[in-house]
C-alpha cells in the first residue's frame, strides 16, 4: 500500500547520501499560548541543511501554528522557546524578517494574482525596477531563467489565471526561488494537484534538494511523505511525538499514522458486512459536453449500477471527469447537451434540476465542502435542514423547534463535536464540517449517495468516522457511489470499482480483483 | 471572587458579545434623547412624532425590500428613481387623465412590479451585476419621470389618495383626545411583543440555547415597552395613529416573519451566504434572485405612492438620492455588503436612526451641507463598529 504511483520514468527513491548533520534550523521548546488554549507545548524541530523534512499531524495538531511562529506571523516575544537559524538565535518580527533570511512559505491557498502575468507575479513587491520604473527586459529574462529551473514551460507573459493549479504551484516555487530561498516551506502542496502534477512537484523538490535548498513539507499524503522525506516530525495535540529518520530506519505509513493518532490503526477501514441487494441506481448511455466549448465531450457513454448496500468506487486521475459525471447526473449541475438515462429503483428518474434529483432520491456530497457544500456563516442547524426545508415546515413556515430536534438528532448520530447546533459551521474542524454536509444529505432521505472525495482535507481520526458512517449507510440499504483520488481508500471501502479515464469508464474491478497496480495499468494502457 | 462580581462579569461579557443588537436600539434611543434635549423638547412633540413617521415611512418601506436584496447578495440603486417615476405616473393618471384612485393605485403597483421584474430578469437570468442593471434603471426612470411630468409638478390629488399617507385612524371609542384606539393598539402591541419574547425564551431554555440574562430581558423589554407607550401616548394626544404608521407596522411584521420564519426567507439567506452551495441544495437561486427584485419593485411603487400622497403633488425631484438613504439604513441596521446576513428589525431601526437625525438636525436649523457630512460619518461609524466587533471576536 502507498507505493508511489508513477507514469513512466519519474524519480527513484531518494538515494541515501551521507546525511549532512549540520542543522539549518532548530526550534527549541516552542510554546505558544492563545487565550485559554495551549496551541504548542514544548515543540522541538530540527531541520538539517539540504534535507526534505516532513511535518505530519492531524488537523489542529499545531502544524500551521508552528510554521507561523517560524515565519514571524506570530512575532518573537509572543511565544516561548528559541529559534536557532543558521547557528544564531533568530527573532523574526514579521514575515518580512523571515523572508529576508531566505525562509519562504507557500501556503495551501496560493497567493498569486490571477489577472497578472507570470513575470509580474514572480516579482510582485520585489520588482526589477529603477526609481520605480520596471525594467521589463530584465524581468522577462530572469523569469525565463526561473521557469526553467522549476521546469515550467510557459511564456513569462502568460496570465497566471490561465494556468492549472499544478502550474500555479510551480510559479509559487519560482517566486520563492527569486527571493533566494534557503528554507522552503510547503503547506499541503499537493492537496489540490492531480497525481501526475503531484509527482512532478515532488520531483522538483528532490531536484531543489540536490541544488542545496532545504525544505519543510506539511502533508497528509503519507505515501508522498515516504517518497521524498529524509526525516519526519510528527506532531500531536501541540507536542512533538516523534522524529523519524529515513536514513536510519525505513519509515512506514503505519508508523506515522500510529504516531499521529496515538493509537494503532491496524484497521484503517472499518469492517463491513458486504451484502449487495437489488439494483437501486442505474445510469446508462450518459453523455455530457463541455458547458463552454460545445465541441468537447467530457463524459462518454457511461453506464453505472449500484446496488442496495453496495459501495461502488470511481477511480481515476484528476481531470478524468469523475466530478463532472456526478455533477451532471445531479440536476445537470455541470455541462450541456446531456443525454442518457438515470433510474432509481428501476424507475426512470427526472434529474433535470437539483430539486428534482433530490426528489428522485439522489444526494451528492461535493468535493469542495467549503465553497459548494456549506453556508459557512450559518449555523449547523440551518445547514442541516437546508436541502429539505419543507420537512421542518408547515405550509412554508418553519417550525424551529422541529428543526432543532432534527439538527440535534444528526449531531448525536454523526457525533459532530460542537457545543451546540447553533454554532456556525465556519468554526468547526474539517471532519466535523463534513459530518454536517453528510447530515444535510441524509436528511433528504436519499436512496443513492454520491460522495465526491468525502475525506479530502480531513485528519486520519475523522476519516475513520466518515468511513464508519458510510458503512452504516450501506447497512441501511442505501447505494453509495464513492469518488476518490486516494486509491487505498477506494480499495479499503468499495465492493466494486469503476476505473475512469478521459471521460469514459475503462474498466470495472471487484474488490477481490482490485489493486492499485491494476487500476493504474487500466488508466495508462487506455 | 464572590458571586456578585462573577455575575456582573457574566452580564458584561454578554453585553459585549451582543453589542450590535443592543447597540443599535440604544443608539436610536440615545440619539432621540440627545435631540429631545438640544431641540428643547420639539423632537418628541406629538405633531413632530407624527411627522417623523410620515417623513420616513417611504424609506422604511423600501428598506424592507432592500434588506432582502442585500441579503441575497445584490444591491438596487434604482429605487429612488422608480419611486419618483411611480409618483409621477400616479399624478399623470389621476390629474391629467382624470382616472379614479381605484384604478391608479393598482396600476401603479403593477408598473412597479413590472419594473422590478425587468431589472431582476437581467440580474437573475443573465447574471449582469445588479449594480450595473440598477444603475441603468436609476438613469432610465429618472429620465422617464422628467419626461412624464415634462419638468412640471403635478397636483393636487383627490382626497382618497391623500389618505394613503396623511389620513389617521379614527377613534372608535369616540373619546378623541386622548385617542383611545391608539392607546389600545399600543397596549396590545406591547403585550404581543412581551408574549413573543417570553415564548422565545421558553423555547431557548428547552433546547439549552444560551439566552440573555433574565435581568437583561426585563430591562430591555421594559425600555422598549416604555418607549413604545410614550410614543403612542404622544400620538394619541394629537390625531391618533397615522394610516401610514399602520401600513408600515403591518409590512414590517410581515417581512420580519417572511425573513425569519419561512422557507422562502431561509432560502434567501442561503442564497446570499453561498449561492453555489444553495443551488446544489436544490434551491432555485435564479428564481429567488428574480423574486427579490420583483418585491423591491413592488415596495418602491408603494413608497412612491405614499410619498406623492404626502406632498400632494408629484415633482420631478421626488425620490432623488433616496436610494442612498435606503441602502444606508440597511447597512446601519447591520446587514453585510457581501450578503447572507441582516435583519428586518435592524433595517427599520437603521431607517429611524437616519430619520431622527434628519429631523432633529432640520429642527436645529443645521444646513443640508453639514447634515450630509454627519449622516455619512454615522454610516461609516456603524459599519466600522460591525467590522471591528467581528475582528475582535474572530
Amino acid at each position: 500500500m502507498g507505493r508511489p504511483l508513477r507514469k513512466g520514468g519519474g524519480h527513484p527513491f531518494p538515494i541515501t547520501t551521507e546525511p549532512r548533520m549540520t542543522a539549518l534550523l532548530e526550534m527549541r521548546s516552542i510554546t505558544k499560548t492563545f487565550p485559554g488554549v495551549k496551541a504548542l507545548d514544548q515543540v522541538n524541530l530540527l531541520v538539517r541543511k539540504g534535507e526534505i523534512h516532513a511535518i505530519c499531524g492531524e488537523n489542529g495538531a499545531g502544524k500551521s501554528t508552528l510554521m507561523k511562529v517560524l515565519s514571524g506571523v506570530y512575532p518573537a516575544g509572543s511565544y516561548e522557546g528559541d529559534i536557532l537559524y543558521d547557528g544564531a538565535v533568530a527573532q523574526f518580527r514579521s514575515i518580512r524578517d523571515s523572508e529576508a533570511k531566505g525562509i519562504i512559505i507557500i501556503h495551501q491557498e496560493l497567493a498569486l494574482v490571477p489577472l497578472l502575468s507570470i513575470a509580474e507575479n514572480l516579482f510582485l513587491g520585489n520588482e526589477r525596477a529603477q526609481g520605480g520604473v520596471i525594467n521589463w527586459p530584465e524581468t522577462f529574462r530572469q523569469t525565463e531563467a526561473l521557469l526553467k529551473k522549476v521546469g515550467l514551460n510557459e511564456a513569462p507573459g502568460t496570465q497566471v489565471g490561465k494556468l492549472g493549479v499544478g502550474k500555479q504551484q510551480l510559479v509559487e516555487i519560482a517566486k520563492a526561488l527569486s527571493k533566494d530561498v534557503r528554507l522552503l516551506i510547503l503547506d499541503e502542496p499537493t492537496a489540490a494537484l492531480s497525481e501526475s502534477d503531484s509527482q512532478a512537484l515532488l520531483d522538483l523538490l528532490l531536484e531543489l534538494k540536490a541544488q542545496g535548498v532545504t525544505s519543510i513539507i506539511i502533508s497528509h499524503k503519507l505515501n508522498e511523505v515516504r517518497r521524498v522525506a529524509d526525516s519526519v516530525t510528527v506532531i500531536r495535540d501541540g507536542t512533538t511525538v516523534s522524529t523519524l529518520n529515513a536514513h536510519a530506519e525505513p519509515i512506514t505509513e503505519d508508523r506515522i499514522v500510529r504516531d499521529m493518532v496515538g493509537r494503532d490503526m491496524a484497521h484503517r477501514y472499518p469492517e463491513r458486512a458486504r451484502r449487495a441487494g437489488e439494483v437501486v441506481f442505474e445510469v446508462s448511455g450518459w453523455n455530457v459536453w463541455h458547458p463552454e466549448h460545445a465541441e468537447r465531450q467530457i463524459i462518454r457513454d457511461i453506464g453505472l449500477t449500484a446496488r442496495a448496500g453496495e459501495v461502488v468506487g470511481i477511480a481515476g486521475l484528476m481531470g478524468s471527469g469523475r466530478t463532472e459525471l456526478a455533477m451532471s447526473i445531479f440536476g445537470r449541475s455541470y455541462g450541456r447537451n446531456i443525454s442518457g438515462e438515470v433510474k432509481v429503483h428501476g424507475k426512470r428518474a427526472d434529474v433535470s434540476d437539483v430539486s428534482r434529483a433530490i426528489a428522485a432520491g439522489i444526494a451528492y456530497v461535493t468535493e469542495d465542502r467549503k465553497s459548494l457544500g456549506l453556508i459557512l456563516e450559518e449555523t449547523i442547524q440551518r445547514n442541516t435542514t437546508l436541502a429539505n426545508l419543507p420537512a421542518v415546515a408547515t405550509s412554508g413556515v418553519i417550525n424551529e423547534a422541529r428543526e432543532t430536534e432534527v439538527a440535534e438528532k444528526y449531531r448525536a448520530a454523526m457525533r459532530i463535536r460542537t457545543p451546540s447546533v447553533f454554532q456556525k459551521v465556519v468554526n468547526l474542524s474539517g471532519g466535523n464540517q463534513q459530518k454536517v454536509v453528510l447530515s444535510k444529505w441524509l436528511f433528504t432521505e436519499p436512496e443513492v449517495l454520491i460522495l465526491d472525495e468525502p475525506t479530502r482535507g480531513i485528519d486520519v481520526g475523522a476519516k475513520y468516522e466518515i468511513y464508519s458512517i458510510i458503512n452504516d449507510l450501506s447497512a441501511q440499504g442505501k447505494a453509495v457511489v464513492m469518488i476518490s483520488s486516494e486509491m487505498p481508500e477506494l480499495l479499503g471501502m468499495c465492493d466494486r470499482i469503476y476505473v475512469m479515464n478521459e471521460g469514459a469508464f475503462v474498466g470495472e474491478l471487484s474488490a477481490a480483483e482490485a489493486t492499485q497496480e491494476r487500476i493504474m495499468s487500466l488508466i495508462v494502457t487506455e | 471572587m464572590n458571586q456578585s462580581t462573577a455575575k456582573a462579569e457574566g452580564i458584561g461579557a454578554y453585553l459585549l458579545k451582543h453589542m450590535r443588537e443592543y447597540g443599535l436600539l440604544f443608539a436610536l434611543i440615545a440619539i432621540m434623547v440627545f435631540f429631545q434635549i438640544v431641540t428643547e423638547g420639539t423632537l418628541l412633540k406629538p405633531v413632530n412624532i407624527t411627522n417623523l413617521f410620515l417623513q420616513n415611512s417611504y424609506i422604511i418601506i423600501m428598506a424592507l425590500g432592500m434588506l432582502m436584496v442585500i441579503v441575497a447578495g445584490h444591491i438596487d440603486l434604482s429605487v429612488g428613481s422608480v419611486m419618483g417615476f411611480v409618483g409621477a405616473l400616479a399624478a399623470v393618471m389621476m390629474v391629467s387623465w382624470g382616472l379614479s384612485v381605484w384604478i391608479t393605485v393598482p396600476a401603479c403597483i403593477l408598473v412597479g412590479v413590472a419594473i422590478g421584474a425587468a431589472q431582476g430578469y437581467f440580474v437573475a437570468f443573465w447574471k449582469i451585476p445588479s449594480f450595473i442593471v440598477t444603475l441603468a434603471g436609476m438613469l432610465v426612470f429618472r429620465g422617464l419621470s422628467l419626461w412624464l411630468l415634462a419638468g412640471q409638478s403635478i397636483g393636487p390629488f383627490p382626497k382618497e389618495f391623500q389618505a394613503l399617507s396623511t389620513g389617521f385612524i379614527p377613534d372608535f371609542f369616540g373619546v378623541g383626545k386622548p385617542n383611545v384606539t391608539a392607546l389600545a393598539a399600543g397596549v396590545i402591541a406591547v403585550a404581543v411583543l412581551i408574549w413573543m419574547g417570553l415564548k422565545t425564551r421558553a423555547r431557548n431554555a428547552q433546547y439549552g440555547i444560551e439566552d440573555e440574562p433574565t435581568a437583561f430581558f426585563v430591562i430591555r423589554n421594559g425600555i422598549i415597552a416604555a418607549a413604545l407607550m410614550f410614543v403612542i401616548w404622544k400620538l394619541s394626544g394629537f390625531r391618533g395613529l397615522p394610516n401610514v404608521l399602520i401600513s408600515m407596522v403591518v409590512l414590517t411584521v410581515i417581512y420580519a416573519f417572511i425573513t425569519e420564519s419561512t422557507t422562502l426567507g431561509r432560502r434567501i439567506y442561503a442564497l446570499g451566504g453561498n449561492e453555489k452551495a444553495a443551488k446544489l441544495s436544490g434551491i432555485k437561486t435564479d428564481r429567488l434572485t428574480f423574486l427579490t427584485f420583483v418585491n423591491m419593485g413592488f415596495l418602491a411603487a408603494l413608497a412612491g405612492l405614499i410619498f406623492a400622497a404626502r406632498l400632494n403633488t408629484a415633482t420631478p425631484k421626488a425620490g432623488f438620492a433616496v436610494e442612498l438613504d435606503v441602502i444606508a439604513a440597511v447597512f446601519i441596521g447591520g446587514a453585510s455588503a457581501s450578503g447572507g446576513t441582516g435583519r428586518v428589525i435592524g433595517a427599520v431601526v437603521g431607517a429611524f436612526i437616519m430619520g431622527v437625525m434628519n429631523n432633529g438636525m432640520s429642527i436645529l436649523g443645521i444646513g443640508i451641507d453639514y447634515q450630509q457630512v454627519i449622516k455619512g460619518l454615522v454610516l461609516l461609524a456603524a459599519v466600522f463598529f460591525d467590522v471591528y466587533n467581528k475582528r475582535k471576536q474572530g
